[in-house]
């Protein structure tokens, strides 16, 4: 006799899919029958993170699990097929595709649509919703055409499809809210401006207290009118403007909905049928519809536990939210809106980084209540766990937003001092006490939390806060947490490096053996690579195996594996002829060529069989390798200087390519870079690179340690007014001292962020040398200046190193038949990858 | 008793190079009828493995131009493209993710490398 109990799911979006993972992850084996329906093509996928299509996430990367993961669990998957009926006196439930299916239990979890309001013309060609992968297909194909885009909401999916629009490619993007400020339901009107202005330095228009009264056009959407009559010219047009609850099905089945929508449930998730249960963005629990994941991810919990005899109520849901809009947070938690006399506020506002930050603090000055955070959104974790946990404030709670000023900083304990049952990742419900426990259980890595908790594996908002608990609980077991290179090696980068230096290691496998254990990995080998070429002026042709895929094959991987080449253009100084070679090398080859950001050309879309060929004819001209693809000097970035500027105080083109061609291939723990201007007005950039030197009435100075990149600094002067001579020696010592100490992957920047005693520590190592290791540290250079060699040079020489540039070993002359290329502009591009 | 090698058992294993051809402690790419596979001879370990060539995550035939090392005692490679890492031995995704390549048993005899294609 079956005992089985089966169980119906209709809607297999994000949380009819996590219930689905939740029950079959509690019951016992065969306890339930399931059934799932669902009415969109795929099984359910990532919808938070649906933006991220256009930034190249394919459908598979969205998608929550596979169709395997149904198949093993036993769970009958019906896609494309709504159900249409359900009878509940039969306990059955009908599809559209004629399936019935009878039930024990029922789960709606069919989400919500988007809210269109009526507004004449919303049927036209071109106004789309952003809710479905289908959605942004026809989005994507349509905006090839578009020029001006508009969205309908300014909350916080307005803005989201707002962004998108800008992925696309739409050059002008407007925003329409008919509210008097952006995400209304979540920030103030001060931090609504704070936020407009922002995103409109970034291209959005945005148009406040705007109602849309009309789409014009003929059968595709032509502009916009509004009730003060102005008008909006546009071709495309996404409609935001909130989401309706999907009830209809529940109310033609008598169930109770409210009155503006949503299946109405009781804490135990129960509709008025109690074998019929409603969770997700369906249902309406005391009045309100969540529509948020975390909040319909506890309801799935709560359903699917009770199932299986557990005993858990819903009781309401933070709202709290913190989201990054095209590079600016925004955050709101807890109850951000508060005023006096309910509270005292304390508001943080910075005009000039466009930072706004607002805090409610009830009135004994003891309890955080919410607050708001824009530009700046770091602290949301803590702010929210104060809030969420009821921690006493600090005698000056201004700190919570202003950081500790002046005088000893009280960073507090941070997230070691949360309660354990405090709530880390709330998309997974993970709490504090669950990631300390797998740490001490052995769990010391990110990765491996992520896979035995799942906290992180959300929107991944939390994994700052995951990292510090996990270097806490390690740093609280007595552990000390070393600065290690990877589990095959308990040293730091400068240990291994003297350890090599002294004992004269020549090989990876020498160190491995002698200090390592195990077999290494992709991140200690590049390391002990980069080690023994500073040591020894090695190139990667030694042990290639050894060294990070790109240094392998002396190339950029690009997308569908083809290979950037980049000859080094010392100064940014060039040939005519030399121009040409490169000319028709690219010609040859078909490589698309482009100007690079550091004044040399890039040639992209090399087969791996055909770089020996190709550097063998830029060899013949006269080029060499420009380790573009290297952890090693790139480029010296020049002026034109006095040769030609009417404003030039030195040659800074020479000094440029005698620069470059001294450090040229020298390894280092990070890329190095340079640049030299013929005066300060510094068209060369020299303040923004590893070193950089600028020419002054009187000789030359010499700045070090900035760069460009995500987190820009400009460098700081290290010597002023000197002679070339004393700069190439300050530049040996400094660049030894840097490879010497550095961990690996440190620019020079953050190096000297960790360096006890800054700039001024520096400086006495370099100038004043008070390490004495100057005349040393000159010696090395030199001889690694003298030991030079092409890398490229050395392997089109050698037929041996050349057989490793083939991309079949059977069969060395095929070359990968899936590159493929797309014709832009009358050159190509990588194909789009999925 | 003594089984004899079916014609069938011989077909399916596929003779793909010469042991020599795939650097030590490295991989390499072998091409059979229009599959990818990547050859890894991890060597340190005195192991043989093969995989797809092709990576899940961005679908990329680049795995054999990754780097191999080990997780505890896993034997994994990295792509080179994100460096999500995979088990050599089963295929799973090691970096968390929910993808997995497969994997093909690899056998040396007489110098020479033979992947066995049943599965494909
Ligand atoms: C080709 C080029 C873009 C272009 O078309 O202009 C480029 C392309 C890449 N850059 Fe860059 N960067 C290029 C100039 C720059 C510049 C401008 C400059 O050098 O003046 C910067 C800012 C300056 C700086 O580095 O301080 C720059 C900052 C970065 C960074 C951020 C570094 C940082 O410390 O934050 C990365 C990421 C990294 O290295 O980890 C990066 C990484 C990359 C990588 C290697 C990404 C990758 O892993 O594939 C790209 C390699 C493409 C290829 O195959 O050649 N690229 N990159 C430029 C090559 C210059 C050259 O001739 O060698
Ligand atoms: C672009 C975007 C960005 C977002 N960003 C965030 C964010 O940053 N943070 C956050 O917390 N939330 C965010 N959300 C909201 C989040 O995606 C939803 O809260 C979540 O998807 C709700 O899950 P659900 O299962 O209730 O509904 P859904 O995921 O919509 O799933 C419902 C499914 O049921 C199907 N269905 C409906 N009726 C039937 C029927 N009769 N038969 C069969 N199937 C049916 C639907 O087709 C759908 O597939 C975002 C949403 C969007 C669209
Ligand atoms: S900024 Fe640099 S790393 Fe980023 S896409 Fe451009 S070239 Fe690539
Ligand atoms: S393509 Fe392999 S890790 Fe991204």
């Amino acid at each position: 006799m079956n005992t089985r109990k089966k169980i119906v799911v209709v809607g297999n979006g994000m949380v009819g899919y996590k219930f689905c993972e939740k029950l079959t992850a509690r019951m016992q084996p065969d306890q339930f029958e399931i059934v799932v329906f669902g009415e969109e093509p795929r099984h359910a996928y990532d919808r938070v993170h649906l933006s991220e299509y256009f930034a190249g996430k394919t459908a598979d990367d969205l998608s929550m699990s596979t169709l395997e993961w149904y198949a093993e669990k036993n769970i009958r998957l019906h896609l494309s097929d709504p159900v249409q009926q359900i009878d509940r006196n039969e306990k059955t439930v009908h599809s559209f595709h004629g399936i019935t299916e009878s039930y024990d239990y029922l789960v709606l979890a069919t989400g919500s649509a988007p809210f269109v309001p009526p507004i004449p013309g919303v049927e036209k060609d071109g106004v789309f919703v952003y809710r479905t992968i289908e959605d942004l297909d026809m989005m994507q194909s349509y905006a090839k055409k578009a020029r001006k885009g508009a969205v309908i909401g300014g909350g916080l999916l307005g803005l989201e499809a707002a962004k998108a629009m800008l992925d696309l490619g739409i050059e002008e993007t407007h925003v329409i809210e008919f509210a008097p400020r952006l995400m209304p339901r979540q920030i103030d009107d001060q931090g609504s401006a704070m936020l407009r202005s922002k995103l409109q330095e970034l291209g959005l228009e945005i148009h406040l207290n705007k109602n849309t009264s009309e789409i014009l056009g003929d059968d595709c959407i032509k502009a916009m009118r509004f009730a003060d009559d102005s008008y909006l010219d546009v071709d495309m047009l996404v409609i935001s403007a909130g989401i309706k609850p999907r009830d209809e099905l529940a109310k033609l089945s008598g169930l109770e909905v409210g009155t503006r929508g949503g299946i109405v449930v009781n804490s135990k998730l129960q509709t008025t049928d109690p074998e019929i249960f409603a969770v997700g963005e369906c249902a309406l629990h005391n009045g309100m519809i969540y529509g948020l994941v975390a909040p319909g991810y506890e309801m799935a919990d709560v359903v699917a536990s009770n199932l299986c005899g557990g005993d858990k109520s819903f009781t309401g849901y933070d709202m709290s939210t913190k989201l990054k809009l095209i590079g600016v947070d925004v955050a709101s938690f807890g109850n951000a809106f508060s005023t006096t006399p309910e509270c005292r506020t304390i508001v943080f506002e910075d005009t000039v980084k466009s930072i706004y930050k607002r805090i409610n603090i009830s009135n004994d000055g003891k309890q955080l209540l919410g607050g708001i955070l824009i530009g700046d959104a770091e602290a949301y974790n803590m702010l929210l766990q104060t809030v969420n946990n009821k921690i006493v404030l600090p005698l000056n709670p201004e700190d919570l937003i202003l950081g500790a000023r002046g005088g000893a900083a009280s960073e507090g304990a941070g997230v070691m001092s949360l309660p354990d049952d405090a709530l880390i990742c709330s998309c997974e419900a993970v709490s504090k006490a669950s990631i300390c426990e797998a740490v001490i259980g052995g769990t010391e890595t990110l990765d491996g939390i992520k896979k035995c908790t799942k906290a992180g594996t959300g929107c991944g908002g939390c994994v700052p806060m995951v990292k510090d608990l996990i270097a806490g609980t390690m740093k609280a077991q007595g552990k000390y947490v070393r600065n290690v290179v990877c589990e095959h090696f308990q040293y730091s980068r400068q240990e291994l490096l003297d350890f090599i230096r002294l004992e004269k290691l020549e090989t990876y496998d020498q160190v491995l053996d002698k200090h390592g254990k195990g077999d290494g990995c992709e991140i200690c080998k590049p390391v002990v690579s980069s080690i023994l070429a500073s040591l020894y002026a090695e190139t990667a042709n030694k042990k290639p195996v050894a060294q990070d895929s790109n240094d392998r094959f002396l190339a950029n991987i690009q997308k569908g594996g083809t290979y950037s080449v980049v000859p080094r253009i010392p100064g940014g100084e060039i040939t005519p002829d030399k121009l040409i070679v490169i000319g028709e090398v690219a010609k040859k080859y078909g490589l698309y060529t482009k100007i690079t950001g550091g004044q040399r050309i890039d040639m992209f879309g090399a087969h791996l069989s055909d770089l020996p060929l190709i550097w063998e004819e830029l060899i013949a001209a006269g080029f060499e390798s420009g380790h573009a693809y290297a952890k090693s000097l790139r480029t010296v970035k020049s002026c034109v200087g006095s040769t030609w500027c009417r404003f030039g105080l030195h040659d800074s083109v020479s000094f440029a390519i005698e620069v470059e061609e001294r450090y040229r291939g020298l390894r280092s723990p990070h890329k190095l870079k340079s640049a030299v201007s013929g005066c300060i007005r510094e068209c060369a950039e020299a303040q923004s690179k590893d070193f950089g030197i600028i020419a002054t009435e009187k000789g030359w100075n010499l700045y070090v340690c900035g760069n460009g990149g995500s987190k820009p600094r400009h460098a700081d002067l290290l010597a002023q007014d000197v002679d070339k001579e004393t700069c190439i020696r300050y530049i040996d010592r400094f660049l030894m001292f840097y490879i010497k100490t550095a961990d690996p992957l440190t620019r020079t920047a953050t190096w000297l962020d960790k360096l006890e005693g800054g700039m001024d520590y520096l400086r006495n190592v370099v100038v004043n040398d008070s390490l004495g290791m100057g005349a040393q540290w000159e010696a090395e250079m030199e001889q690694l200046v003298d030991s030079y060699t092409c890398e490229w040079k050395e392997a089109v020489e050698n037929p041996e190193i050349r057989k490793r540039f083939a991309h079949f070993v059977n069969a060395p002359t095929e070359k990968d038949p899936n590159v493929k290329f797309e014709p832009m502009r009358d050159q190509v591009k990588a194909a789009e990858w999925k | 008793m003594y089984a004899k090698e079916t014609e069938t058992d011989v077909q399916q294993w596929f003779l793909a190079c010469s042991a020599g051809d795939i650097p030590q402690d490295g991989g390499a790419c072998v091409k059979y009828n229009d599959k990818q596979i990547a050859v890894f001879n991890f060597s340190r370990r005195n192991e043989w493995f093969a995989t797809d060539n092709l990576c899940p995550h961005r679908q990329q035939m680049v795995l054999s131009r990754g780097m191999i090392g080990t997780q505890g005692d896993e034997p994994k490679v990295a792509c080179p493209f994100h460096k999500k890492t995979f088990s050599l031995k089963t295929g799973e995704c090691l970096s968390g993710d929910d993808c997995t390549i497969t994997t093909y048993p690899v056998k040396i005899e007489d110098g020479f490398v033979y992947i066995n294609v049943a599965s494909l």
